[in-house]
């Protein structure tokens, strides 16, 4: 590989070249990774106890998580929901998506693409920030709808998962709508129309034809969303409550609260493995590799 | 025929109720920010005023975490921009096997959640005896960061025509001289724009910072410790202002990105 770095660049910069590259990957990327996962699996001592005989490895951080209900619960909880927010998030994104790919004129789309971008550069704390306003108890939301007579007392938006959820698919939606649209875009326009002709609905064409050729899209924006809210402070810490708190909120916990980085450790492997495991299962169930999400 | 006209209306109802949803919340924020209420809302109304521009002039605290951001944005750019292309660089050169490892390695920064890229980074510096700061914040952005500017350096890479290079060194220049006058000149909009990106990606990211930040705290920290604790239309104000100074510097990027991509049909 150097040979064909040095033959292009000249064997000073292909040196340099390699040289970030390793800084970045191995000081930045697999080591630090490396060093998370060590951690994990050693208990929490005191700095003049380290490399003494209580310094050896064990399961003990991982059998904290199972032995407590309540992280237990939140941690099935944040699977749970994160697939909710990645199902919901899908369906209010595939319309917009086909109709911005195939319905709209290129002007119209270019318009939409350009109002989309444009809360996507907004800081994620601001458009949080923002449905904290609206979903208040004494916020718009509640004032609307009692206006409208359809509640007879405000709702507690902020008090469960629901605020939570209603965040997320707003803050991560464009994660979902772009990959959907690449994917839906690069399908031949003569495909549907031949579709149409032989006699086949609506619902047949999405179903036989444009859904199964956005399959790498479709996974991208599963896969990106489903990371982006199982990882998620932000919106759980502006939106949620005591009670409906996040996995990653335990975790940070853990380090600045807790004092355990050990403990803290071994809970962000078990949401890394989470993460991997959905990224795993996205690929075998649409039957795409990992070149095809990086498009 | 009528079944489709009903569908259109429906998919045009669809998309304006869509873009009504990605705008009322942004909106709202805006207005609540000139509301003589202590708390932002827009509903009671209150009365009309601007003093919450005023309160936030004179908060030392955000001046600081303003600056700190943009230390350490300039500070990611400056790391993440070169990590970047000299891995794009890497990948549009080499063939054989690895490749495709090494490419997946490059992208896990990627999948991988922010709190993971911090919480690794402030376990692997400790080990150092580096904490928490401004320096490990350049990092562990860094980190995923690099990602971002490889992929869209790449792209531009990827549409690159090799026998200029070739019509360069047949004509007697050395390697460095070919990259720093045919390649580099072909890449600089994708670098200006990465580094755009890399400076905004820098400067609103939270669930990393959080990890790593020490006792710095960059404006997004502040903006969501505000309006945890503390929570007043000052902050209504802080977010109008980014919003808006976003909102220009996004239109601005698009329409130069929009130019630049005629000009390279043309």
């Amino acid at each position: 590989m150097f040979k064909q770095l040095a033959g292009r660049f000249g064997g000073g910069l292909a040196a340099g070249i390699i040289a970030m590259i390793a800084v970045w990957l191995l000081g930045m990327v697999i080591l630090p990774q490396l060093l998370m996962v060590d951690y994990s699996f050693r208990p929490n001592l005191l700095p003049a106890e380290l490399g003494g005989p209580k310094d050896t490895y064990s399961l003990i951080n991982y059998e904290t998580l199972f032995n407590n209900s309540i992280h237990l619960s939140i941690f099935f909880k944040t699977i749970w929901s994160s697939v909710l927010v990645t199902l919901l998030t899908l369906v209010v994104s595939y319309p917009l998506a086909y109709y911005l790919a195939k319905v709209a004129t290129p002007r119209q789309a270019a318009l939409c693409i350009l109002l989309l971008i444009i809360p996507f550069w907004i800081n994620e704390i601001l458009r949080t920030f923002s449905w904290y306003i609206i979903l208040a108890y004494k916020g718009p939301l509640n004032a609307l709808l009692l206006a409208l007579g359809m509640i007879d007392r405000p709702v507690r938006f902020l008090s469960g998962d629901g605020g939570v959820m209603i965040g997320m698919v707003y803050a991560y939606i464009l994660f979902m709508i772009f990959p959907l649209y690449n994917a839906i875009e690069s399908l031949d326009i003569n495909q549907i129309k031949a579709a149409r002709n032989l006699g086949a609905g609506w619902i047949r064409t999405h179903y036989r034809v444009i859904i199964p050729h956005a399959k790498p899209g479709i996974a991208t924006g599963c896969i990106m969303t489903f990371m982006l809210a199982a990882g998620s402070y932000a919106v759980p810490a502006l939106l949620g409550s005591p009670g409906s708190r996040w996995f990653t909120q335990i975790i940070y916990n853990w380090f600045f609260e807790g004092g355990n980085w050990n403990q803290g450790a071994a809970y962000a492997f078990l949401l890394l493995i989470l993460c991997i495991g959905f990224i795993a299962l996205i690929m075998k169930v649409f039957k795409v590799g990992l070149g095809d999400i990086a498009k | 025929m009528k079944s489709e006209t009903i569908l259109r209306w429906g998919v045009r109802f669809y998309i304006g109720v869509f873009f009504l949803y990605l705008f009322t919340p942004l909106i709202i924020m805006g207005i609540a920010t000139f509301n003589d209420s202590r708390f932002p809302t827009v509903s009671p109304w209150k009365g009309a005023t601007m003093k919450w521009f005023g309160v936030l002039a004179e908060d030392g605290a955000m001046w600081d975490a303003l600056l700190t951001s943009v230390i350490v944005a300039i500070g990611v750019l400056l790391v993440a921009v070169p990590i970047g292309v000299c891995c794009a660089l890497f990948l549009s050169t080499v063939q054989g096997r690895g490749k495709s490892f090494l490419y997946s390695l490059m992208m896990s920064p990627l999948l991988t959640p922010g709190v993971i890229v911090g919480i690794s980074t402030l376990i692997f510096w400790k080990g150092l005896s580096v904490n928490g700061g401004i320096v490990l914040t350049v990092i562990a952005q860094t980190t995923f960061i690099a990602a971002y500017v490889m992929l869209m350096i790449l792209a531009r890479l990827q549409r690159f025509d090799r026998t200029l290079e070739q019509a360069a060194q047949s004509l007697g220049a050395t390697p460095w001289q070919t990259f720093r006058r045919v390649l580099l000149p072909y890449l600089k909009p994708a670098i200006i724009s990465a580094a755009v990106i890399a400076f905004l990606q820098s400067f609103e990211n939270y669930n990393t910072t959080l990890f790593v930040k020490g006792y710095d705290t960059t404006l997004t920290v502040y903006i969501a410790s505000k309006v945890r604790t503390g929570l007043t239309p000052a902050v209504n104000a802080l977010g109008l202002v980014m919003i808006v100074a976003t909102v220009l510097l996004a239109i601005v990027y698009e329409v130069k990105k929009r130019r630049e991509s005629r000009v390279v049909k043309l």
